[in-house]
């Protein structure tokens, strides 16, 4: 395991520094001359040469790269252009704040999924199993910003069960905190619970295909037992791959559903300093964004040879 | 005229029949006749292929919009701010008067045009890589391969965020933005692809008598890996069009006052959240849900008619009008 471990870890090292290379390329990609587009055409020449060093655009492209790599690999980012902080301390103080959204998402929708996706496969072809097989393909279909508001209009403006946004410090009031909660969980959640739920669905019933299956119900074992002991382990492989690509989407989906609920963090950071021109910060959120990706996807292929011994991590199949 | 684009149409979409040899009227009349009951047939053997109609209606939506929308989609009319659903405008009025079903009418085109034209571009560049890479093997290979892991490893929306800020607002930027996330997806698949064919034994006897490696690839390997390469597009033509929602919705995507579904309910949003007009945001929230929801019913249709388990059910020269098209 420790082998596979370092050995991913190394095959790691050339794309992340492909990551940051793309990254850093991003300010690059501004038409024209970054410094004058971000400063308008009312700027001095005087100011423009300031951010020109600033940003450090006066030096050749790949020196700008390395000094920009080395400063990132000490945590320095650079100093954001609108918040007079450092775009590592923006990006860490809003980070908690993110991650509460997230894995609780995640987590809402792993919880909802198995049992749905499992339920959609005992029940194939009933009634059951169509209702959730519609449900979830309207799931898919309707746009993430679109179910927010939707909730918002129904949860928060007409039944005011919950408030339509802001959040609020656990440690400052707990249950507020988790009362804000609920909306942008939900939202986030409904689109992961649809796609994971299809998928839990397929691998099922390719596993109760299975002739040890047909087995463990010839000795008699309990359905249940038979579903989410036997049947479930082995099903769960392909999923938890999707689980590391949903990873990814709720990042993403971060970015809508917090600038929906006027969430504070990393997501709304990105579409404020997007729409201000901080791409220093955009630059920072994406480079972390991509690094705990690549990350959470390792963790992925190492839970592989946890849930299923056939796969030898150590022999790096 | 209209009929011609209408069995273009069809064929792009539903056309699993051999398509028609142009100039050869009579013959064709026959082959049109026998497209036309094979695509009746394959639609009742398996409903989700009639999305395949509702999306030909959508593009035929998208293209005679000025015929077919009840009011111009920019004219503001103080007399009908912000009305609910009525018989005169389908979808209500925004808050300068417009009539919303006009302007869901004319936002098909700015959806469908960046959504296909993001997935031609990626698809495009991403498969020519990807069999570059998957013909070539060695360094090539390598070098094509961390690249595109690398664009992989960024969380697709967050880059296509980044980059469509960069380039400006903007939909031709958003069609670059949304094609470049793209890429990986089609290398990894056309390389996947190629690596299988090019070891089949009449690809080795190609080379073998010394055919040039530019024929080799467009006369065997493409159209080998074609019919993959198309239902991984018809499936992710739809997370295109979410995705390009969500950068309109953002401020990124088509700029004001242009019809734009995103935008439509970025500009609903406050009078839903205000609680005064919330229906506002019904007729672009129906169109994307629609889209979205009947591009990924037909591609699922689609990958199961020529998924390589059960290509067996539809015959080899379906699959070969495919390859051509």
């Amino acid at each position: 395991m420790a082998t596979f471990m370092a050995r991913r870890l190394l095959t790691m090292i050339p794309v992340a520094l492909l990551v940051s290379f793309v990254t850093f390329m991003i300010i690059h990609l501004i038409p024209g001359d970054p410094a004058r587009v971000l400063l308008g055409e009312s700027a001095t020449p005087e100011t423009v040469a300031a951010l020109h060093h600033q940003l450090g655009l006066d030096k050749p492209l790949l020196v700008q790269y390395f000094l920009w790599l080395g400063d990132a690999l000490h945590g320095d980012l650079g100093q954001s252009l609108q918040l007079a902080q450092p775009v590592m301390q923006a990006i860490l103080q809003r980070l908690p704040i993110t991650l509460e959204l997230g894995v609780i998402s995640l987590i809402v929708s792993v919880a909802l999924a198995i049992p749905l996706g499992v339920l959609a496969a005992a029940r194939r072809t009933t009634a059951i199993d169509w209702w959730i097989n519609v449900t979830s393909l309207i799931g898919t279909a309707i746009p993430n910003f679109v179910l927010g508001l939707i909730l918002i209009l129904f949860l928060a403006v007409i039944i005011r069960a919950f408030p339509p946004g802001g959040y609020v410090p656990f440690t400052q009031d707990p249950i507020e905190n988790l009362h804000r909660l609920v909306l942008p969980v939900i939202t986030l959640a409904a689109g992961a619970v649809a796609g994971n739920m299809r998928q839990i669905r397929a691998s099922m019933i390719e596993v109760l295909n299975q002739d040890y299956i047909r087995t463990a119900r010839a000795k008699g074992l309990s359905r249940g037992r038979v579903y989410f002991v036997h049947a479930l382990r082995n099903a769960l492989l392909p999923f938890l791959t999707i689980v590391g690509l949903q990873a990814g989407a709720i990042l993403g989906g971060a970015v809508v559903i917090e600038t929906i609920f006027l969430w504070p963090g990393v997501g709304l950071l990105a579409v404020q300093s997007i729409l201000s021109k901080d791409y220093p910060v955009v630059q920072g959120i994406v480079l972390l964004s991509a690094l705990s990706y690549m990350l959470v996807n390792l963790l992925v292929d190492v839970s592989y040879g946890v849930l299923d011994p056939r796969i030898n991590l150590s022999s790096g199949s | 005229m209209a009929t011609q684009s209408d069995s273009q149409i069809q064929d792009q979409a539903g056309g699993l029949a051999p398509s028609a040899a142009p100039g050869k009227p009579v013959r064709g009349r026959g082959v049109a006749l026998r497209r036309l009951t094979g695509a009746l047939q394959a639609m009742r053997d398996d409903p989700r292929l009639i999305c395949g109609l509702v999306l030909v209606g959508l593009v035929l939506m998208a293209i005679f919009a000025p015929l077919i929308a009840p009011y111009p989609p920019l004219k503001y009319n103080p007399a009908a701010i912000a009305q609910p659903p009525s018989p005169e405008h389908w979808f209500g009025t925004d808050a300068l008067g417009r009539d919303q079903w006009s302007r869901v009418i004319y936002g098909a085109r700015i959806s469908l045009a960046v959504g296909v034209g993001a997935i031609l571009l990626g698809g495009l560049v991403g498969s020519a890589l990807g069999v570059i890479a998957g013909y070539a093997r060695g360094r090539v290979d390598q070098g094509i391969s961390i690249i595109s892991d690398a664009l992989l490893a960024f969380p697709s929306l967050i880059l296509a965020l980044a980059i469509a800020a960069a380039l400006g607002s903007g939909v031709v930027n958003v069609v670059i933005a949304l094609a470049i996330v793209r890429i990986p997806i089609y290398v990894r698949l056309a390389r996947g692809q190629t690596f299988q064919v090019r070891s089949l034994d009449y690809v080795t006897a190609s080379r073998g008598v010394g055919t040039p490696t530019w024929r080799i690839l467009a006369r065997h390997i493409f159209p080998n890996i074609f019919s993959a390469i198309l239902v991984q597009a018809t499936l992710s033509i739809s997370f295109a069009i979410l995705d390009e929602s969500v950068l309109s919705f953002l401020g990124l995507g088509a700029q004001p006052p242009t019809p734009e579904w995103g935008t439509m309910i970025s500009d609903a949003q406050p009078y839903l959240t205000g609680g005064t007009d919330p229906w506002m945001i019904l007729g672009p929230a129906l169109a994307i849900t629609v889209t979205v929801l009947a591009l990924n019913l037909f591609g699922d249709a689609l990958r199961d008619r020529l998924d390589p388990r059960t290509a067996g059910r539809i015959s080899s020269a379906s699959l070969s009008s495919l390859a051509q098209e």
